[in-house]
């Protein structure tokens, strides 16, 4: 069978896993029965334990699914705590389910799976060493890739049965009120672990910070959590996030960010009380630095802004452009300690941010997101998880759920080096080229060309060049050359869900 | 062009490539470490063959590593390589070039 986008998907295992292919990025209005988890009864008196042996011994039986939260990122020192003991236990056939996986959990994860311990795996993405194990065979079921938005759609549903989450805090109270925001190891929001603290089992705390009860403002309440442990670390405040954010010099990406200010600014969208979300890297940073100026020059203010909240998106906030930041993860420090001062600054979760099966989402709301691509193809689709050599090095995240957006921008450069960002397919479709609607690039725009609106506004901007997105994707490869196609076995090693819970495409083996 | 001693030519920086030649008995061996390899490593090698062949090199060890480079690239750091590997830096055959 083939997905709407033209990605032949292996019938056996579709029908193994009873998975639909991807056809369309309309939700509708379907009827939705959510589940919910099994209460443990307690006073609360006696939560607090100091092992995390006896919670593991008490709690993870073979066969279970687990959980863990990626708010701390490379900063991370509960998951290979929490996964050393649950190997040492010789517990087996354990499906992972965490927000993501990063680079510090790796050989933890390698490693549980060779010993049978892990045998499956969902998550936004994977990069480093284990991308390579896994696109090489390592892991005998393929993973199943979703965004932050799927992953609170199928947590909801009952597709990911959650048995046990591991959830590190940098503070919390005896009974389990917990946040983000105070303690040594700060990240701010806790938008996508609140969601396995609703919907898990039991849920354990791990917290190097118990304060007095009860602890507020509590992100995680006392009503859903069984255990907290007491840890020496919970993590490493530097490795966290990126310190103070820095502008880009780079002159390429400089030119990228003020084209797409250019597009945003010329956009119908741009009006007082518009919305936006950016990402975190240096294009993206630096677009909200142009279009500050715009919005002072046009005397625009946003009504909210959302996603991953960096310094510079807090700073805005400050300065009264953005009313309000909606925050399901901060980048950087200044974003952290900006939501606990900030009141404008509100923490949600990761089904209100971006869930499709809801009484609404955030990104439903939201008017203009940039998001960038590791691959864009001559049908807009987007790839963010393979790269050139075709090895799974990238996550979901909240792509495919920002990118329904009503202005839905990818900001890539034409080429990286000898890699053509714009190509004729891409390697993997993460999200589909009907929810994009502008590609920027140094050399030129090219507008998705569904959308006449955009052409008409867009088509007559001084320094804008407006391409067919082919006429792009053929001066880069006049650059770089045509590129020997890669080669896969027919073995699957990961599915891409689409944010619906249909499947869009597949990851192969590669072969080498 | 008789390869005299071994020299290098280029950076590692991105989108350059570096290029060390050496003697050898006889034909032109390349090992390739490239990030693109996969995709480009059959066009590096081409690219640097044909520059050998062109500036009369028909025995040689080439080591070459490359971070991206594009062809014109490629092939300006082959000829500095072989120019200094054959010392003829102060009388270049600009013919071939």
């Amino acid at each position: 069978m083939k997905s709407k986008v033209n990605r032949e998907l292996p019938d056996e295992l579709m029908n193994q896993l009873n998975y639909k292919p991807f056809e369309t990025t309309e939700i509708g209005h379907p009827e939705i029965q959510r589940v919910a988890p099994k209460v443990h009864v307690s006073t609360g008196d006696d939560k607090v334990v100091d092992s995390i042996k006896q919670v593991v011994v008490d709690t993870v039986k073979d066969g279970m699914t687990i959980s863990f939260h990626h708010h701390f990122r490379n900063g991370d020192f509960v998951f290979n705590q929490v996964m050393r003991v649950i190997i040492d236990a010789g517990i087996k056939n354990l499906t992972l389910a965490p927000s993501s996986l990063t680079g510090v959990m790796n050989d933890m994860v390698i490693e549980a799976i060779k010993a049978g311990t892990i045998t499956n795996i969902t998550s936004s993405g994977m990069r480093g060493s284990l991308g390579d194990f896994v696109s090489h065979g390592g892991l005998k079921n393929p993973v199943i890739f979703r965004s932050h938005g799927n992953r609170a759609r199928a947590i909801e549903h009952g597709d990911i049965k959650i048995d046990v989450a591991f959830l590190g805090v940098p503070s919390a109270d005896r009974l389990g009120n917990a946040n983000g925001m105070e303690g040594n190891a700060v990240f701010g929001s806790l938008g996508y672990a609140l969601m396995d603290a609703q919907y898990a089992d039991q849920v354990v705390l791990l917290t190097d910070n118990i304060v007095d009860y009860p602890n507020t403002p509590a992100s995680i309440k006392q009503t859903q959590v069984d255990y907290v442990v007491k840890v020496d670390k919970v993590g490493d405040p530097d490795k966290i996030g990126s310190g103070a954010t820095r502008f880009t010099k780079d002159p390429k990406e400089l030119k990228i960010a003020s084209m797409v200010n250019d597009v945003i600014t010329h956009s119908p969208y741009f009006k007082d009380g518009f919305s936006f979300q950016t990402g975190s890297g240096g294009a993206a940073l630096a677009v909200t630095r142009y279009l500050r100026q715009s919005m002072i020059d046009n005397q625009i203010k946003a009504s909210f802004a959302l996603g991953g909240i960096t310094k510079p998106t807090t700073d805005l906030l400050n300065e009264g452009l953005v009313k309000k930041v909606m925050d399901v993860q901060d980048f950087d420090k200044g974003a952290a300690d900006s939501m606990h001062t900030n009141g404008n600054q509100q923490e949600i979760d990761a089904s209100w941010y971006a869930d499709p099966d809801n009484k609404g989402a955030m990104v439903d709301q939201l008017d203009v997101v940039i998001l960038s691509a590791l691959e864009i193809d001559t049908k807009f689709n987007v790839n963010v998880m393979t790269g050139s050599d075709g090895v799974i090095r990238g996550a979901i995240g909240g792509h495919q759920d920002a990118a329904t957006g009503k202005l839905t921008i990818i900001s890539a450069p034409l080429v990286r080096g000898r890699i053509a960002t714009v190509v004729p397919d891409v390697t993997t479709v993460v999200t589909p080229g009907d929810s994009v609607d502008v590609l920027v690039t140094e050399f030129g725009i090219a507008i998705n060309p569904k959308r006449t609106d955009l052409i008409a506004v867009l088509s007559n901007i001084p320094g804008l060049p407006v391409y067919k997105i082919e006429d792009l994707q053929k001066m880069a490869e006049k650059r770089v050359g045509t590129p020997k196609p890669l080669e896969f076995t027919d073995r699957t090693v990961a599915l891409i869900e689409y944010r619906d819970g249909t499947v869009i495409d597949t990851v192969k083996e590669v072969k080498d | 062009m008789e390869i005299k001693k071994t020299a290098i030519a280029g950076t590692l920086e991105s989108s350059d490539i570096q290029l060390m030649i050496s003697q050898a008995d006889s034909g032109i061996t390349i090992d390739l470490q490239s990030d693109v390899k996969k995709v480009f490593g059959d066009q590096i090698e081409a690219v640097i063959t044909t520059t050998l062949k062109a500036m009369g090199v028909t025995a040689a060890k080439v080591k070459a590593v490359d971070k991206g480079a594009l062809d014109c690239v490629i092939k300006a750091r082959t000829i500095a390589a072989v120019q200094r590997a054959a010392e003829t830096t102060d009388t270049p055959a600009w013919e071939v070039l």
